[in-house]
Order: structure tokens, then C-alpha cells, then sequence
């Protein structure tokens, strides 16, 4: 079997639809097991238990219930970033700057959160949605000047997020530091702006009741909150929108054609400007969830590449929002994992990085090779 | 005052001109080169563990100049070869130095720098920086006066003009992609040289500020460079921390000010015309 030209009719229509989804999956499905295939390699060859590794990085995911919740709580920030990023892609458009957006909507959230003092239902919306607007317009400039420059939204965005670097630690080391603090870090935002834990809601059960086993028991301690819930909606969200309406529609015309888009009275330059935005938006809420549902402040450089990471979950999912849901979840997972085999066997976390860069650069070599 | 200012301006501004120089013929090749953060980090890794192996900074600065150039060589593999998305293989590529660097992170052993030439007037300075203007005028030369430079340049203004001559597009992309692995890798070597250590990371954006400056520059050797002594001048400024500026201000300016001549309210900065094209 020919996958690269199997790949290749796939992405010319000739192939029914649930062969086509079947196919769809090949390429992330061969990445992913490439990946494992060459982290064991790595470990064998430093003369260490190949198969013990295997073991560790299920354990370290799906051992309990408290694991997993560990595994979704790092796959949150990545759910937003991958889908902001995809959506940017089906409409032709690179987004790299989901990093500096982040910061900003970050920063947005706890400013309002900081300096409002309002009940919740008022509070958190408020703080999301401020955040969300931040994004948006540091997504929106570089959308716009490519739109009424031409000028190219792959610079312009990695510019800003340099430009937006400066400006949050400007922010956070001279305007609004914590008082009598050392670290780089505002106070904290008021307890009704901030996003509740999962493990509350969770019912706990006696020790000795038979559905124990099939209720999930988290205890207070994961960090694991409600912004989660808000990351899959916004996949259900995305994934409508994407097919079913006018704007999503549009969108992906101006990707795929720009010349038919423009032939049927749609204006690509107006596209590109609210598409920015919205990817902008939706990366913001990587920031909220940082800042409302975990840290419940601003802390300088909280992110650990979030936006880039993003790209690769946007790719192994395939820019399909339920395919981003399932690529961040496992890179949640790889997040976790590198953190106890670092622990538990003594592999730095670098090895995750490298072989996160190239699967990156698999997955584009298969797309590419198949499009030749 | 000003004239405090030159050896930090100097040593700031020479691995980014060595990048930015990198960047210009791999992008002139028609090739968008995002993978100069990655090369520059791998080269300084790379310059490390060679002198740490081997006891010399010449073969470290080979094995950093090496490992440059195998990023490269991946980099052109995937986007010229597979035709993977050249943005996209460019990211790959620096989370990818970023993990091996940090997963076979050296120990954190002092290296020797590399020697440094006495120069009346000037002062002394490691032979890298004075390498920097004999490269620029050279690389000048090289792609505006000669028919090797004409060359590369069709494989990035043109996808038929060297189809016309028959002569393998492909074949010099690989030359440019190539070319920038070697520059930005001696960019990284002369980052360790200098500080004597490899740290994580340490590279901290310089590869995109590089094509910042060949952005800037307007993809030309001669101003590309020059561009980078200004961002250089920026970064000593905002290390001497006077004049009550805020150093963020001084930090982004680079960045603002590529914006600015990108969008063409100062000047005009026209990219090659089949820059990251790869279908004929």
C-alpha cells in the first residue's frame, strides 16, 4: 500500500468519507508510534530497561483517576492554543503568535481580576472576556497588516510575541508587582474571579462501596479545573462553527480558494483580519486558564511554550478541533510523563522536546510528500 | 560615552550578523529559514562538548560548525525535498535543538574562548568579529556580482528561470540551506566562545532577531549586517541600563522597528518573489 498517494487521493476526494477518516489517521497514528518507537530505541541504547519506560509512561497517565486529571489539567492550555492555531490554518493563515497573545490575555484576566471587586457571575465573565478582547487584538494587528500591507503574518506575529515578552515583564517588574515581593508576579485576583477546581464537584464515596471503582476519586490537591470543561466546549464550538456556518464556511474558502472566495462577493482581506483576531481570542484563553484556574495571578514567563507546542498539536490533530482535543490530551500526557522519567529514571526532559521536533517534522514531511 | 558602547555593540551584533548572514542566502535561495534559533543553539552546543572532548577549540568549533550544518541538511531534506512546509519544519527544527541540547546538556565545565587578535586602534576582539565584514562584502559579491550568485537567486525570485537553464532548482536551495547552517553554527560558536559555558536555551531568540535584521536589511548582505550592529547597539544600551530608559523599551525596539519597515511606512523591504514557494 502507496499511503502517500493514498493520502494524496484522499486530500483530491475520490475516496468515500469513512475511508477517508480512516486515512486521515494514518499519518498522526505512524508519527505517534514512530515517537514511542524512537524514545525506547533512546532509552535502550543508554542500557536501560526499555520496556520498564513503557510501563512508567502508562503508569504515570492512567494509573488513577488523580493522574489523569493531571494528564487533562497540562492538556487545557493546549486544547486553546492548537485550536487557535488550526483555526488560523484552515484559512491560510500562520499563526505563531499564540505565545504573546496568551501573555496578554493573561495579563488582561488578572488586571481585571486584581482591580474589580464584583460577585462571580459578574466577575468571571468579565475577566474572560477582557481577556479574550486582549487576544484578540494582539492577534488582529499583524491580521491587518497583512491584509491592508500585504506584509507577511509569520514575522509580524513572531515579532509580537517578542514585543509582548517585553512589555508583560515590563508590567510585572515595574507597575504592578507584588509589594514586598521578589518574584516577577502581580498580587492575586479576587477569590470570586477565579475559575473553581474539578475535585469538589467530584462525590466521594465510601471506601467500601462497590461503584467506587467506576466513580473517579480526585483528591483537593489536582489542579485540574472547570477552564477544561471550557476547552472542550470551545472544540464542540469550533467544530460547528468550522462546518455549519457562513463565517466558517467563508474561512475555509478563503483558505482553500482565495479566487473563488473573492468571485463569490467574499472579502478575503476582512477574513483575514477577524480570523487573526478570533485565533488570537482563543489562544487568550490558554492565559485564562492560567491565571483564573490555576496560578490565580500573573506570573512572568508562566508559559512553557504553549503557543509552539500548539502548532504540533494542531498538526498531529490534523486542524479537525476533536482530532486537536486528542493530540493535546496526549501531549498533556507527554508533559507528565517527562516529568517522572526524569524522577523515576533519571532521562532528562529534553528527550520529549527533541522527539516532539521531530515529530513535528514528520508529520509536515508526510503532508508535504503527499501534496507533491 | 557612545564610544563605551562599541565592544558590547560589537560582540552583541557578530552572532547575529553571522545568523542573519545565514538567513540571507538560504531566503535568497527561496527558503524561509526559521530554523536560525535552532542552528545557532545547536552550534553553540556543539562548540562545547568538542572542546570538552577534545581538548581544542578548533575541533570544537568544527563540531560546532558540523552541527549546524546536519540541522541544515534536515531542514532541506524536509522542505525541499519532501516540500513539508518550510514555516512549520523551521519551528520543528528549534524545539528539536532545544530538546537534544537540553537532554545531553554538558557539564558545566569552563571552555576556552576562541583567540583573540590584537588590532591597533581598535582593540582586541575574538578573530570571529573581524571575520564579520570580510564575510558581509564577500557575501555581497558573491550573490550580486557573480553568475553563482545570480543562480541562487533565481531558485528564490523565480521557479522557471532556472528551469530555463536547466539547472536543478532543488541543488541550490540545498547550497543556501546549507550555507546558513554553517554561518549560523559559527554565530553559535562564537555565543559559547564568548561566555565560556553552554547554558539551556542560551540562544534566547537571537535566531529570530537575525531574521528580524535580514527582514530589515531587505535580504541583502551589506545592510542586513549593518542592521544587525544597530540591534547590537540596541542591546548594549540596554545592558549599560542609563538614561532611564525602561530596558523592555530597548528590548523590543528591534522587533517594532521590523514591523514598522515590513508594513512600508519607512522604506521598502520586498521579500524574494517565490520565497517559501515550492510548487512550479
Amino acid at each position: 500500500m502507496n499511503i502517500p498517494k493514498l493520502i494524496a487521493s484522499v486530500s483530491r476526494g475520490r475516496i468515500s468519507q469513512s475511508r477517508k477518516f480512516f486515512l486521515n489517521c494514518i499519518p498522526p497514528l505512524l508519527a505517534i508510534f514512530g515517537f514511542f518507537l524512537l524514545c525506547g530505541i533512546v532509552v535502550y541504547l543508554r542500557g536501560q530497561e526499555a520496556l520498564e519506560f513503557y510501563r512508567i509512561i502508562l503508569l504515570s497517565g492512567f494509573a488513577s483517576f488523580d493522574d489523569f486529571g493531571y494528564v487533562l489539567f497540562n492538556a487545557t492550555p493546549l486544547v486553546f492554543t492548537g485550536l487557535a492555531v488550526a483555526i488560523g490554518y484552515r484559512s491560510g493563515l500562520f499563526n505563531i503568535g499564540c505565545e504573546g497573545q496568551l501573555y496578554v490575555a493573561a495579563f488582561a484576566a488578572a488586571w481585571v481580576g486584581m482591580h474589580l471587586n464584583l460577585p462571580a457571575f459578574l466577575l468571571v465573565p468579565l475577566c474572560i472576556g477582557s481577556a479574550m478582547i486582549a487576544g484578540a487584538g494582539w492577534g488582529a494587528v499583524p491580521g491587518f497588516l497583512k491584509a491592508r500591507y500585504g506584509a507577511h503574518e509569520v514575522i509580524n506575529t513572531i515579532m509580537m510575541n517578542f514585543i509582548a515578552f517585553a512589555l508583560m515583564n515590563y508590567l510585572v517588574t515595574s507597575v504592578y508587582q507584588e509589594p514586598g515581593q521578589m518574584i516577577p508576579q502581580t498580587p492575586q485576583i479576587h477569590e470570586t474571579a477565579r475559575i473553581p477546581r474539578l475535585a469538589p464537584f467530584v462525590p466521594v464515596l465510601p471506601e467500601n462501596n462497590p461503584l467506587s471503582f467506576f466513580v473517579p476519586v480526585l483528591p483537593d490537591s489536582n489542579p485540574l479545573n472547570l477552564s477544561f470543561l471550557i476547552a472542550c466546549g470551545c472544540v464542540v464550538l469550533c467544530s460547528i462553527f468550522l462546518t455549519y456556518t457562513r463565517w466558517g464556511y467563508e474561512l475555509r474558502l478563503v483558505g482553500n480558494a482565495q479566487d473563488v472566495a473573492s468571485y463569490g462577493g467574499i472579502n478575503p482581506r476582512a477574513v483575514t483580519v477577524w480570523v487573526m483576531a478570533l485565533s488570537g481570542a482563543i489562544a487568550g484563553l490558554a492565559g485564562v486558564a492560567e491565571v483564573m484556574g490555576y496560578r490565580y495571578r500573573f506570573l512572568d514567563s508562566f508559559s512553557s511554550g504553549w503557543g509552539f507546542t500548539g502548532i504540533a498539536v494542531a498538526l498531529l490533530g490534523r486542524n479537525n478541533p476533536f482530532g486537536i482535543l486528542a493530540a493535546a490530551i496526549l501531549f498533556g500526557l507527554l508533559n507528565k510523563v517527562a516529568l517522572d522519567i526524569d524522577i523515576l529514571l533519571g532521562i532528562p526532559r529534553g528527550l520529549f522536546f527533541a522527539g516532539q521536533g521531530m515529530l513535528i517534522i514528520w508529520l509536515v514531511g508526510i503532508e508535504g510528500i503527499s501534496k507533491k | 560615552m557612545i564610544l563605551e558602547l562599541i565592544p558590547t555593540t560589537l560582540r552583541m551584533a557578530t552572532p547575529l550578523g553571522f545568523a542573519a548572514l545565514g538567513g540571507i542566502y538560504s531566503e535568497r535561495a527561496g527558503v524561509i529559514n526559521l530554523a536560525l534559533e535552532g542552528m545557532m543553539l545547536i552550534g553553540a552546543f556543539g562548540y562545547v562538548v568538542g572542546t570538552q572532548g577534545s581538548g581544542s577549540i578548533w575541533i570544537g568549533l568544527l563540531i560546532g560548525i558540523a552541527c549546524g550544518l546536519a540541522l541544515a541538511l534536515l531542514h532541506a531534506i524536509a522542505a525541499v525535498t519532501f516540500h513539508a512546509d518550510q514555516v512549520v519544519t523551521g519551528i520543528g527544527i528549534n524545539i528539536l535543538a532545544l530538546g537534544i541540547t537540553e537532554y545531553l546538556l554538558p557539564i558545566p565545565k569552563q571552555v576556552g574562548g576562541l583567540p583573540h587578535w590584537e588590532l591597533p586602534l581598535i582593540g582586541s576582539y575574538s578573530f570571529i568579529v573581524y571575520l564579520l565584514p570580510v564575510l558581509m562584502v564577500a557575501s555581497h559579491i558573491l550573490l550580486f556580482k557573480t553568475p553563482w550568485g545570480l543562480r541562487l537567486r533565481a531558485a528564490g525570485e523565480s521557479t522557471e528561470a532556472l528551469a530555463a537553464l536547466s539547472l536543478s532548482r532543488a541543488k541550490w536551495q540545498y547550497i543556501g540551506i546549507l550555507l546558513s547552517g554553517l554561518l549560523a553554527g559559527i554565530g553559535g560558536c562564537f555565543l559559547a566562545s564568548e561566555v565560556h559555558y553552554f547554558t539551556k536555551g542560551m540562544t534566547a531568540g537571537r535566531g529570530y532577531l537575525a531574521l528580524a535584521a535580514v527582514i530589515f536589511g531587505n535580504w541583502r548582505p551589506l545592510s542586513g549586517v549593518s542592521t544587525c550592529f544597530l540591534f547590537g547597539f540596541a542591546t548594549a544600551l540596554e545592558l549599560a541600563n542609563r538614561w532611564n530608559i525602561p530596558g523592555q523599551l530597548l528590548h523590543s525596539l528591534p522587533y517594532i522597528l521590523t514591523m514598522v519597515v515590513l508594513v512600508g511606512f519607512v522604506g521598502t523591504s520586498r521579500p524574494p518573489a517565490s520565497l517559501g514557494k515550492m510548487k512550479s
